[in-house]
């Protein structure tokens, strides 16, 4: 920990940071007195041999002028495991060949085709600048990189915020762009294509603005709420290119060995609605939230959040947490394809795509160990359930659970101090 | 598209009457309100981290902030 408190370390990133940020005047690195440090580590495990996560974050926050705050936030996580490759479980053993064209897999039936090759690691970093314009106004300039082996994002956003109504209304605008790359190992899948030809083509890319409005009003002394309108365009490539469709035999619903790889729509255009709201009991604190979501794939959706914060010392509290979340389906969503049909423009058997409902059910344990030092922690379990037994489902496919549960547990610790 | 816009229109007149039920409440009564747990957000991490699983496992995202950074998470 002795590198925490070495003061001529810290001096020298103080002087480094503010002759970055402040070309003309190396004195505002005077200004700079403290640091502060979030930190965080999250662990994040799906049953059945799904995914797992382990993503530590580091968050930097210092003042560089009044009122001018400087971040940097740095993400790395790591992912193993296995994640559904999109086709569907039956009563014969199917093989499929991994994501580079170079082997294969085997599921046994009966089992969900999970691909176990799955691994991942990647890099975040977001730099934020909030700078007032004057004591009613100020701009929030963010920018993102974000880097995993076959993904790369870069990102920009700016938030003009001001004050209205004696610092009770506060009115935000904001935009954001966001270019990301793909570029999957042996390249990205023509859309359509069968899994067996392995027909590729290079990187493919994607574009993504942002427009959000925003009021946030002080109610009393003790409530505050907030109401946020956002809506989001994306152009480009829109494919997982890891999911593909399975085609089975219309009489008998067994696979028929022919799989194809997913085809989306090349743009999607969101727009949420976010409302939040924070009340102060006595001692306690009741944090409330809902978003409505709609896109033109057809999906539409309602989150209701709600974190209840029983205070139970000065320095200690307990926050139980519960999430729901229920989606509908994209309308090019289809769990297989039967072989007496044409195949569709649009396809997707990616269970995020399809209709389902997530629960989420938590608590935390925060405490303050004194003079700005807290530590907290939290466990949560997930689970997300769809319609295991849908009505167009034939033969065979009847004796399977075509959106098998999953469950996860989430477990975050988190120590945040000033330097 | 016409049903976000009802919504809109609903939550933006039930904002307006809170905000003219509001009480005008001076920079010296805003104790409770400058509490960390009373943010909007009180802790920016979790919620960093929960933003990034949700993400990852459903098909709706976005409501908070603009110009978030992707990635191509499953």
């Amino acid at each position: 920990m002795s590198k925490f408190t070495s003061k001529p370390v810290r001096d020298s990133l103080t002087i480094a940071c503010a002759t970055l940020l402040q070309p003309s005047g190396t004195a505002q690195a005077e200004l700079m007195e403290d640091i502060e440090i979030d930190t965080a580590v999250l662990y994040y495990s799906e049953s059945d041999g799904r995914v797992s996560l382990i993503e530590p974050v580091i968050k930097l926050k210092s003042e560089l002028e009044e009122d001018e705050f400087f971040s940097l936030q740095i993400v790395f996580d790591a992912l193993t495991g296995a994640s559904p490759n999109g086709a569907q479980s039956s009563n014969v053993a199917q093989t499929f060949t991994t994501p580079s064209g170079n082997g294969s897999y085997t599921i046994a039936a009966g089992d969900l085709p999970l691909d176990d090759t799955f691994r991942d690691t990647r890099l975040a970093v977001t730099a934020t600048l909030e700078k007032p314009v004057d004591r009613l106004t100020k701009n929030l300039f963010t920018a993102n990189f974000s880097k995993e082996f076959d993904w790369l994002s870069l990102g920009a956003g700016y938030t003009f915020s001001k004050d209205f109504n004696q610092r009770n209304t506060t009115f935000s605008a904001g935009a954001g762009l966001t270019l990301d790359t793909i570029d999957p190992i042996g390249g990205a899948p023509i859309a359509l294509s069968t899994m067996a030809a392995q027909n590729k083509e290079s990187d493919e890319s994607r574009t993504s603005y942002d427009l959000m409005v925003g009021l946030t009003q002080v109610l009393s002394k003790k409530t505050i709420t907030q109401l946020n309108l956002g809506i989001s365009q994306s152009d480009g490539y829109h494919n997982d290119p890891f999911k593909i469709v399975s085609e089975f035999d219309n009489i008998t619903g067994q696979p028929t060995g022919t799989y194809l790889f997913e085809s989306r729509p090349d743009a999607r255009q969101r727009t949420t609605l976010y409302w939040k709201t924070a009340h102060h009991l006595t001692e306690d604190v009741i944090n409330f939230a809902y978003r409505f979501y709609t896109d033109d794939w057809g999906i539409d959706s309602h989150t209701l959040d709600l974190k209840y914060r029983f205070t139970l010392s000065d320095t200690d509290y307990l926050q139980p947490h519960i999430r729901y979340y229920s989606q509908t389906a994209a309308d090019f969503y289809r769990h297989s394809l039967l072989d007496n049909e044409t195949v569709p423009e649009f396809v997707s058997a990616d269970y995020r795509l399809g209709e389902f409902n997530t629960m989420t059910y938590g608590i935390k344990y925060g405490r303050n160990l004194g003079k700005n030092h807290d530590i907290s922690g939290r466990i949560e379990f997930m689970q997300q359930t769809g319609d295991s037994n849908p009505a167009d489902a034939v033969g065979e496919q009847l004796n399977q659970d075509l959106y098998p549960d999953l469950d996860a547990i989430i477990l975050q610790f988190s120590y945040s101090f000033i330097w | 598209m016409s049903k976000i816009i009802q919504v809109v229109f609903l939550l933006l007149f039930l904002f307006s009457l809170s905000a003219c039920l509001s009480e005008n409440v001076k920079p010296w009564e805003r104790g409770t309100l400058a509490k960390q747990s009373m943010q909007l957000v009180p802790d920016e991490l979790e919620n960093f981290l929960d933003e990034h699983i949700y993400f990852s496992k459903e098909a709706s995202t976005g409501g908070r902030s603009v110009g978030g950074g992707g990635c191509g998470c499953n």
